[in-house]
């Protein structure tokens, strides 16, 4: 089947904001910190995990610029250790995580499925303060003096070696654990439970699958880091000696726990990234989805599968040969999904009619900086490859480009997607576009040098390095500093935009999902009347028919 | 170059020089490694080429000047089936291939060498069977397999020479072993890879690559006067283990003569093959490790021993067959790995028989 569409751009010269929507519907500092709305909830979210992103960002920044040169100079061992520990708890756990679930997923499930809120909206706010009071934790354990174990807590260094301010730490992640546990429940019965009449499980925007399947992750993998983590107070505060081989214990057993969850917990971080690519790629391709049941299918997949990968981040410490076999080819298998996602997206470009708008920009991004994370992944999972590659830069540069090249120029997209439906108005299009390219650039020039680094042999977690590595360092620090720019930039336009931005109108990008179809920003009850689901997701054709009716009256 | 200032220039000089992109390759696992690698981003380069030419030619192509009207296509299963089963398929060539590798890294020879490497915060200890003992280094003769025996003291470090591309984590309470065959003569680093504490990125070294000669020459002028199980011996007399495991009748533990490479039962039944680890785990915990028909009885020697004394005893165990003193001399400057090669098959033969059998 296939039919041509021509949509034409709405006239935005008469666009209005509304004058009654979620932002000015109540006023005052307790109608925010005492909200049930799914969409202030998601702003509280937007304002925190920000906050975080910059203590893990400065953290970042330090450890660049002393790895500019070979002996460490600038700050002390025990500094620098501490810094890239706080760099990974706060990215993983306090940023990558919970940003795209928490912020993207809380704004836009109930309006992409039609509801008005979501199912448990004050389980909603109270994810939101666990999720505080988790981050006071790792503030309290930063400025007391922070923690040198590494984002890992690897026993037996985290339980009997260190001296610094784990229990706190390790408290932190646990408390907002349960955040994670509750938006994943939330989210689950929201998916279930609200869709609008007609909207049936194959006409959900494939966002909403993406985040369904996070939303699994969250529920089965957090309760395991939970227990690690209570493991590590306990070992560390009455010595209980599960991780202690002195007293029979075993230090293997607390990585099987840790990577229990913290490999589910990257497609965590991925899958939310993957949903917005989906969207975004339909809209400024205007174009359906190629091949809506694979990539749907594709998401389930990888949520699945991610839960019986856990040891290949464990091939060179002493597991059994065959079991390292098994956790090889499982490793394997879940590339196939992505790689599967990858080409669907590519080929959705194929005959659109494409519209290169900012988030259109940081989508491409997206696709050549996946591909490479991905296919690197591939060099890890190869079994006697990962011997020589694991615990140096090559991880270290794999990692960084699934997770910021990846998910954070899918994050970008997504927010300058959704940004004129969050606030009502249009950022500076020509400074989006700048801010997206030029974290393309400051990206690869920052992690590419560090996949060579990798396979010279320099480990990670090095204060200081043999000088013959000084020269790619001093390149990934050099890119380090044009990244920074391309951060910053969206810090300036977008608070910017929110007074003095262009007046964006309810559907400015031509989109044909349901949050579209209501005004920007919307009203606290999302839609007037509840909308009666009659098409597919995707479906441009209904999209202009709708136009020209909402003309015509 | 007066525009450049001459500070600058020397700074780009100094760069340029001191400037690697890739390892030296210096055992023959390293060429092996490399093959796979070179494989393997081909592969990539193939497939990252695919995206971007579909990527940037719908970009081109379908531009919404050039092309205002989207086609919408559904999907194509042919299309979909073709870009899963061609990744599926080069991915299990990988798994294949890095299986094979993995295999061979992890699994010794029989005629390896072995050296044990002890780490600690923040240093390597390697123990030479001669005796010899080095620090932050480890030195090795080309064309002879070595394995590596590797334990740590404290926390996981992680032994790795990247110009051999090895790489083995060190584990509290465990034994792990790796080997390879140097080829090359020259000084590579050796790092820790495993983040380790406060001074992790100093926990590095210099394997230093001999010629057999060379090495000979090497282990003659670093020896302390015993070998490793001459050490044990002395060991095995102060701890007064010979006052029960000892050959009379009525020694209240098993003989340990040839006891390494038998079969043992214990007394829950299980039947194990006596190595290595388990000598290491019946020394520091043997009420879990009591051999069928004996009282368990044994005290632990958990923090009695060093593992540097567990390695010892061990290889005092492993060396103990019933013309062992008479092959031993004092004098064990004159050690040479052709020695031990023909000590090796001799222990297997009289381990062989030596099944207790109770």
């Amino acid at each position: 089947m296939s039919t041509s569409t021509l949509v034409t751009l709405p006239d935005q010269s008469t666009a209005k904001i509304p004058k009654v929507n979620f932002l000015n519907q109540e006023n005052g500092l307790l109608s925010w910190i005492l909200t049930l709305d799914h969409k202030r909830i998601a702003i509280l979210y937007l304002i925190t995990t920000v906050f975080f992103f910059m203590i893990g960002g400065a953290a970042a920044a330090v450890i660049r610029l002393e790895l500019l040169t070979p002996a460490g100079d600038l700050v002390a061992a025990d500094t620098y250790n501490k810094l890239f520990s706080i760099h990974g708890i706060i990215m993983v756990f306090f940023f990558l995580v919970p940003i795209a679930p928490a912020v993207l997923g809380n704004f836009l499930i109930p309006l992409m499925i039609g509801a008005r809120d979501v199912a448990l909206p004050r389980v909603n706010l109270l994810s939101w303060y666990l999720f505080v009071i988790g981050g006071c934790f790792e503030l309290y354990m930063i400025i007391f003096g922070g923690v040198d174990t590494g984002w890992t807590f690897t026993t037996p260094l985290s339980t009997h070696y260190v001296n610094t301010h784990v229990v706190g730490a390790a408290m932190g992640i646990f408390i907002a654990g349960f955040s994670s546990i509750l938006t994943g429940i939330n989210f689950i019965v929201t998916i279930h439970k609200m869709r609008a009449p007609g909207m049936t499980w194959f006409r959900l925007p494939l966002f909403i699958w993406s985040f369904y399947a996070t939303s699994i992750i969250f529920v089965l993998a957090t309760p395991v880091i939970a227990i690690a983590m209570v493991l590590i107070v306990l070992e560390r505060v009455v010595g209980i000696g599960v991780f202690d081989p002195a007293r029979g214990g075993d230090p293997i057993l607390f990585q099987h726990l840790f990577w229990f969850y913290s490999h589910p917990a990257v497609y965590v971080m991925i899958l939310p990234g993957m949903g917005v690519i989906s969207e975004v790629v339909s809209t400024f391709s205007r174009k359906r989805v190629f091949g809506y049941t694979a990539v749907a299918f594709s998401s389930v997949a990888i949520a699945v599968f991610s839960f019986f990968v856990w040891a290949h981040h464990m091939f060179i410490m002493g597991i059994s040969n065959y079991s390292a076999l098994v956790f090889s080819l499982m490793t394997m298998l879940v590339a196939v999904p992505s790689a599967i996602k990858v080409f669907n997206w590519s080929a959705t470009m194929y005959k659109g009619s494409i519209h290169f708008d900012t988030p259109m920009i940081y989508t491409l991004g997206f696709l050549g900086l996946f591909t490479i994370g991905g296919l690197t992944g591939v060099f890890l999972a190869t079994l006697g490859m990962d011997i020589h590659l694991t615990e140096t830069y090559f991880i270290v540069a794999h990692f960084h480009y699934v997770m910021v090249g990846g998910m954070v120029s899918a994050l970008m997209a997504g927010i300058h997607f959704w940004w004129p439906k969050i606030t009502g108005r249009m950022y500076p299009e020509s400074l989006g576009r700048l801010a997206a390219i030029i974290l393309f650039i400051g990206f690869n020039l920052t992690f590419f040098p560090q996949f060579i680094l990798g396979y010279l042999g320099m480990p990670r977690r090095y204060w200081s390095y043999p000088p013959e590595f000084q020269v790619l360092n001093v390149f990934s620090s050099a890119g380090a500093t044009i990244l920074a720019i391309g951060y910053l930039l969206p810090f300036l336009y977008l608070p910017w935009s929110i007074t003095y931005g262009e007046i964006a109108g309810s559907n400015p990008w031509k989109a044909t999902g349901l949050e579209w179809q209501t005004q920007s920003p919307p009203l606290m009850e999302n839609f007037p009347e509840i909308p009666i689901m009659d098409h597919e997701a995707y479906d441009y054709d209904w999209l202009e028919r709708h136009q020209q009716e909402v003309a015509s009256v | 170059m007066n525009y450049i200032s001459p500070v600058l220039w020397q700074f780009l000089r100094k760069w340029l020089t001191h400037f690697a992109l890739f390892p030296p390759e210096a055992s023959k696992m390293a060429s092996q490694m490399d093959a796979l690698f070179f494989f393997l981003v081909l592969v990539s380069l193939v497939g990252l080429t695919v995206v971007v030419l579909i990527v940037v030619g719908s970009s081109m192509a379908y531009h919404h000047r050039r092309h205002p009207q989207a086609v919408q296509i559904e999907g194509s299963t042919l299309l979909e089936a073709t870009w899963t089963i061609i990744p599926l398929g080069l991915f299990l060539v990988m798994f294949v291939w890095g299986a094979l590798l993995y295999f061979r890294v992890y699994t010794p020879p029989a005629n390896a060498m072995n050296i044990y490497v002890v780490g600690k915060q923040w240093m390597w200890k390697a123990e030479h069977p001669g005796g010899q003992h080095e620090i932050d280094a480890l030195h090795v003769p080309i064309g002879r397999p070595i394995q590596l025996t590797l334990i740590s003291q404290d926390v996981f470090h992680s032994f790795s020479i990247p110009a051999f591309r090895v790489k083995r984590e060190a584990i509290p309470g465990r034994y792990t072993s790796v080997w390879f065959e140097a080829t090359q003569v020259g000084t590579y680093h050796l790092f820790c890879t495993q983040y380790c504490g406060t001074n992790h990125s100093q926990m590095i070294g210099e394997v230093v690559v001999m010629t057999p000669d060379d090495y000979q020459k090497w282990l003659a002028g670093s020896t302390s006067g015993d070998s490793l199980a001459q050490d044990g011996e002395r060991l095995f007399a102060s701890l007064s283990c010979n006052a029960c495991h000892n050959p009379t009748a009525a020694a209240r533990g098993p003989n340990l003569v040839g006891v390494y490479g038998s079969h043992l039962t214990l007394t829950s039944g299980q039947t194990i093959t006596v190595d290595e680890a388990y000598l290491r785990s019946a020394i520091l915990d043997p009420s879990e490790h009591v051999t069928q028909g004996y009282a368990p009885i044994m005290p632990t020697y958990q923090g009695q021993v060093s593992e540097e004394g567990v390695i010892a005893l061990v290889e005092y165990i492993k060396n103990l067959n019933s013309d062992y003193r008479i092959q031993q001399t004092l004098n064990t400057t004159g050690f040479s790995p052709n020695i031990e090669e023909k000590q090796a098959p001799a222990g297997k033969a009289t381990a062989a028989p030596g099944e207790v059998k109770q």
